[in-house]
């Protein structure tokens, strides 16, 4: 049997979630890995914007073009 | 040749080139995902051993093999710092460590959560699951390690024999199931009965795993220009690119 790529395997949407009695299982292997790569993600950004505020204060910049550096996160 | 490789291994250059790079990769990262999951979740068929349970493969095998594949690169950016000098592979190596920590917990956690509903259990102490656990910790030395060392040079001598070192455990753990009798599946996963049905599920598999590969350049471009901006803040060009920014900056507000 062919199947296309639309071909919805799903006849509901809380089949869908039910996984067919494995929902938590599956639901919470990928809820898990969205959550930790979205926390790594935020904790880059922060880490670079961190940087560039100690730059500026290093490269003795003014504090308050050093504080827009902190607000443009 | 060579000059073009050793060209980008200046953090300047590779600056420059990681911060058009990123944005790319992680388009391409959110492109692919969505695609791999609309297969994987929503059109994938079921399968005939483990009902719907199946579908963490779509999510366990990519976030596994990343968290191999990432360890051989820090292997790889070690021996190339400890050969060539270069700064720039002790700074890849460091951008690396959080990312594959971060994929062998979630191989961890993903097979648990695989395991409790096929095994009747979420843990065993069976030789693919113990040497994943031992890469889990390899990663975590290693971040501990250099973090604990201040001497930059030092942390990265300390942190590459770690990184060469441990790369010995990788191929224990994809061979682990050949080589010893264990109660994780084999390599080649049952991908049920039609050829089509087959390739459909093999498709979603590879464009998570391509996604996750697509994700692992955007962290690691964007990590390195961080640990970019903390060394090398003493160099011309850095201060340059800076007061570009600023500029860019005041001219938005």
């Amino acid at each position: 049997m062919e199947i296309s790529i639309f071909s919805i395997h799903w006849s509901s949407l809380s089949e869908f979630f039910a996984m067919g009695g494995y929902g938590f299982y599956v639901w919470g292997s990928f809820l898990t890995s969205a959550l930790l790569l979205c926390i790594e993600v935020v904790q880059a950004k922060r880490a670079w914007h961190d940087e560039l505020r100690d730059l500026a204060q290093a490269y003795e910049l003014d504090e308050g073009l050093a504080q827009m550096h902190k607000e443009r996160s | 040749m060579n000059i073009h490789w050793f060209y980008y291994a200046a953090p300047q250059n590779f600056f420059r080139l990681s911060t058009t790079l990123w944005p790319w990769c992680a388009a391409a990262a959110g492109v692919l995902a969505l695609l791999g999951l609309w297969l994987g979740l929503v059109v994938a068929p079921i399968d005939a051993q483990q009902g719907e349970g199946y579908r963490i493969i779509f999510v366990h095998v990519p976030v596994s093999w990343m968290s191999m594949v990432i360890y051989l690169a820090m292997g790889f950016w070690s021996v190339m710092g400890l050969t060539f000098k270069t700064r720039l592979s002790g700074m890849m190596t460091q951008a690396l460590a959080p990312t594959g920590a971060i994929f062998a917990a979630l191989s961890l956690l993903t097979g648990a959560l695989w395991g409790k509903p096929m095994w009747g259990t979420w843990w065993v102490w069976d030789a693919r699951l113990t040497s994943e656990l031992i890469l889990f910790f390899l990663y975590v030395g290693f971040i501990a390690l250099t973090s604990a060392i201040d001497d930059v040079k030092r942390a990265e001598r300390a942190g590459a024999l770690i990184s060469i070192v441990g790369c010995i455990n990788v191929p224990i753990i994809y061979f682990s199931v050949k080589w010893w009798n264990t109660l994780h599946q084999g390599a080649s996963v049952s991908l049920t009965q039609s050829p089509s049905m087959a390739r459909l599920m093999l498709w979603a598999m590879l464009l998570m795993a391509m996604s996750l590969w697509a994700y692992t350049l955007a962290i690691v471009f964007y990590r390195v220009r961080c640990l970019i901006l903390q060394r090398e803040r003493d160099s011309r060009w850095l201060k340059g690119w800076f007061e570009q920014e600023h500029l860019a900056l005041v001219a938005g507000r």
